[in-house]
């Protein structure tokens, strides 16, 4: 009715729209200027983890075996030293020794030596290693014994480093974040459904009901929450789908309080009241009433609650019960990197920034909406 | 109030039994068993362990013989730590976990009350920021990335203190799994302490304490009385949670406390240490609710059990 479609229009040159409740948090929100950092580092760290995987030229489970545990670095690999030694090692496979390793641009020539003819099938050894494309021979002497090799150089740059199986750690954090930002989103959202319904529905039923549905929530609270996540692993197997909407069927117990609270008083409005004496049914007195109202808390606690979940999906990763290789997640990276810390600090360093920048972020966007939906605090 | 605690330990009963009825059945629902091993064991051993355990009787009487067992306190043999029980394994682990958690959590009081209380009297000041920059670090960062790197600076490079292991309880031992333990608690702490602390500071009764001019020291004891309620019911199940031992910090620092056994026991499907750590967590998080409640009672007058 903002538009105002019965009132002359002389007195209004523009709509005037009401300001809603979400309209003034909105601008509230945005003026909080650690919750739109936080957005906007949010906004990209999803796009970085979901774009950057294809295009850093890496898969995340290639393994390179030439370069395990390469420091990070801006240098495109191999390193000069790196391809003498290679050139060195495959001619001891086609039992030749080189001569004049000389390397111009992106191409290796070198001429190996041997005793007896040297097998041109041997030198498919060039393309078998990270190093090198398919060799070429340019030039025979000495009836074979002689062989002058192009080789062209795949040159590779690894800015994060790689791991301890050779792979690269830019591509394989990238991954790692896809999945762990979805395990975060999936089960905060199964846990926000269940918690929404089940506190909504025993908060607004109300009397012997009520007293029963929280009950079972305070025996579930008293039960060991990481026995309980344990035993839904070793129902669901290490499915990482299943698991997740596992873990979301255990984190809902807050939200399922928070909701009841809220819909306590909530139902007493006479609104509620309103929607009864005019026979709407149960359902859709909690669908149209109950529940948008208590979205704010929810929302609220849902930022609050991805960072939860990411972080017990690393605590499970760390005791070796959570995602499976080749697949990573940040709390996998993180427990590699936590058992390589000497001699490969890096392997620590890049995931453990990711992650906690990203929760960091989390956790200033949550305040802020708090802030925001405070309606005390104007 | 004696009628109360009375009345809550009654009332306490028929939740344990819920909850070890539940986590009975669940347990055995989960495929698997305790003797499955990489290579499985022979039928006629097979047999003669499922018998000795009475594994092979039905399982309603197993549960049956589990309850009577539990009510005279005997929490059973356990099956994959072979000749010890469970009884035996806690007397052993819980003194360790009890000792680092209770550190741990008069630490995180000690230094978060004191930077909460701090940051809330000089809020929006260089103070105050950092304490709730670090409050969202300690809350953000796992501990399982601090503990590694507490390892590194202090036990390798610094070499102040031990890497790991338990060495009865040295205290140069313990001083880094309690501060990895405290760490987020700390940060907890501060934050609540700061939010509820400017909460009390702009009440009446601290208004007038400020106008009559009395010292800090006088304001800081008033309003903390007020201040501290949520911290003391966020503080009951964390101190459960902090003395029953935390799994990370016990597999980093190679503690012989009783946290890993949950996982232990969960994944080799050895059911009665997995019912004991379930009765022990449960006890220990029913009591300190009851602390709770009896501790609001104390800080609060006006709150009263009838």
């Amino acid at each position: 009715m903002a538009e105002g479609s019965v009132v002359p229009l002389q007195a209004v040159t523009r709509p005037v729209s009401g300001r809603s409740l979400w309209a003034d948090a909105r601008t509230r929100l945005v003026r909080n200027r650690a919750a739109l950092t936080g957005l906007i580092w949010l906004a990209l760290m999803a796009i970085a983890c979901i774009v950057g995987p294809e295009l850093t030229g890496h898969r995340y489970d290639r393994i390179y075996t030439e370069y395990t545990r390469i420091p990070p670095s801006l240098e495109a690999y191999p390193t000069p030293d790196q391809l003498a030694a290679q050139a060195e090692r495959i001619g001891s496979r086609l039992r030749a020794k080189p001569e004049g390793i000389d390397v111009t641009g992106d191409t290796l020539r070198a001429t190996y030596v041997g005793a007896r003819p040297i097998d041109e099938r041997s030198l498919a050894f060039f393309e078998r290693s990270d190093m090198f494309g398919p060799a070429k021979v340019v030039e025979k002497a000495e009836e074979g014994r002689r062989l002058t090799v192009e080789v062209p150089i795949e040159r590779r740059h690894f800015l994060f480093g790689t791991d301890t199986n050779g792979r690269d750690l830019l591509t394989r954090t990238l991954f790692a974040g896809r999945i762990s930002l979805s395990i975060g989103l999936l089960a905060t959202f199964v846990a926000i459904v269940i918690g929404v319904l089940y506190g909504a529905t025993s908060g607004y039923l109300g009397g012997r009901i009520d007293l029963v549905m929280m009950r079972f929530v305070d025996v579930l609270y008293s039960l060991p929450f990481i026995f309980f996540v344990i035993m839904l692993v070793v129902f669901f197997g290490r499915n990482f789908v299943l698991m997740f909407i596992a873990v979301g069927a255990v984190e809902w117990l807050d939200m399922a309080r928070i909701v009841r609270g809220q819909t306590l008083s909530i139902k007493r409005q006479e609104y509620v009241q309103a929607a009864e004496a005019l026979g709407v049914d149960t359902r859709g007195i909690l669908r149209r009433h109950v529940i948008p109202n208590t979205l704010g808390p929810v929302v609220v606690y849902m930022t609050l609650l991805v960072p939860k979940v990411i972080l017990l999906e690393s605590f499970l990763s760390f005791l070796g019960l959570g995602v499976q290789e080749p697949m990573t997640s940040w709390g996998v990276l993180i427990s590699e990197g936590a058992r390589n810390i000497q001699g490969a600090a890096y392997m620590l360093i890049f995931p453990s920034i990711f992650l906690v920048s990203t929760l960091f972020a989390l956790n200033f966007v949550g305040d802020g909406l708090r802030d925001a939906l405070d309606p005390k605090d104007r | 109030m004696l009628s109360f605690i009375l009345r809550r330990f009654i009332s306490a009963v028929p939740t344990l039994f819920l909850i070890v009825t539940m986590a009975f059945f669940l347990i055995r629902v989960a495929p698997g068993g305790p003797f499955d091993l990489e290579q499985p064991l022979e039928a006629k051993v097979m047999e003669n362990l499922q018998r000795i355990y009475k594994l092979d009787r039905p399982l309603i009487e197993q549960y049956g013989l589990y309850l009577f067992s539990l009510l005279r306190g005997d929490f059973g043999p356990s099956f994959y730590f072979r000749d010890f029980t469970i009884g035996e394994l806690f007397a052993r682990g819980l003194p360790v976990s009890m000792t680092l958690g209770s550190l741990a959590l008069t630490l995180a009081v000690l230094v978060g009350g004191t930077l909460g209380t701090v940051a809330a009297f000089r809020q929006n000041s260089w103070a105050d920021y950092v304490v709730t920059g670090f409050g969202t670090m300690g809350l953000t960062i796992p501990n399982f990335v601090v503990a590694p790197i507490v390892q590194i600076v202090f036990g390798l490079m610094l070499a102040w203190f031990p890497v790991g292991g338990w060495n009865d309880g040295a205290p140069r031992a313990i001083v880094l799994p309690v501060i990895v333990l405290a760490l987020p608690q700390i940060a907890v702490v501060a934050r609540m302490i700061r939010a509820s602390m400017i909460e009390a500071l702009r009440s009446n009764h601290i208004r007038t304490l400020r106008s009559l001019g009395l010292p800090t020291s006088v304001i800081v004891r008033h309003a903390l009385r007020a201040a501290s309620l949520p911290v003391v019911s966020y503080l009951g199940p964390a101190a459960a949670a902090l003395l029953t031992g935390s799994v990370v910090v016990e597999t980093i620092f190679a503690l012989p406390g009783v946290g890993r056994y949950f996982v232990e026991g969960a994944l080799n499907r050895d059911y009665t240490l997995v019912m004991g750590t379930v009765v022990m967590v449960a006890v220990f998080i029913m009591v300190f609710n009851l602390l709770v409640d009896i501790l609001y009672a104390l800080i609060d007058p006006r709150v009263r059990y009838e």
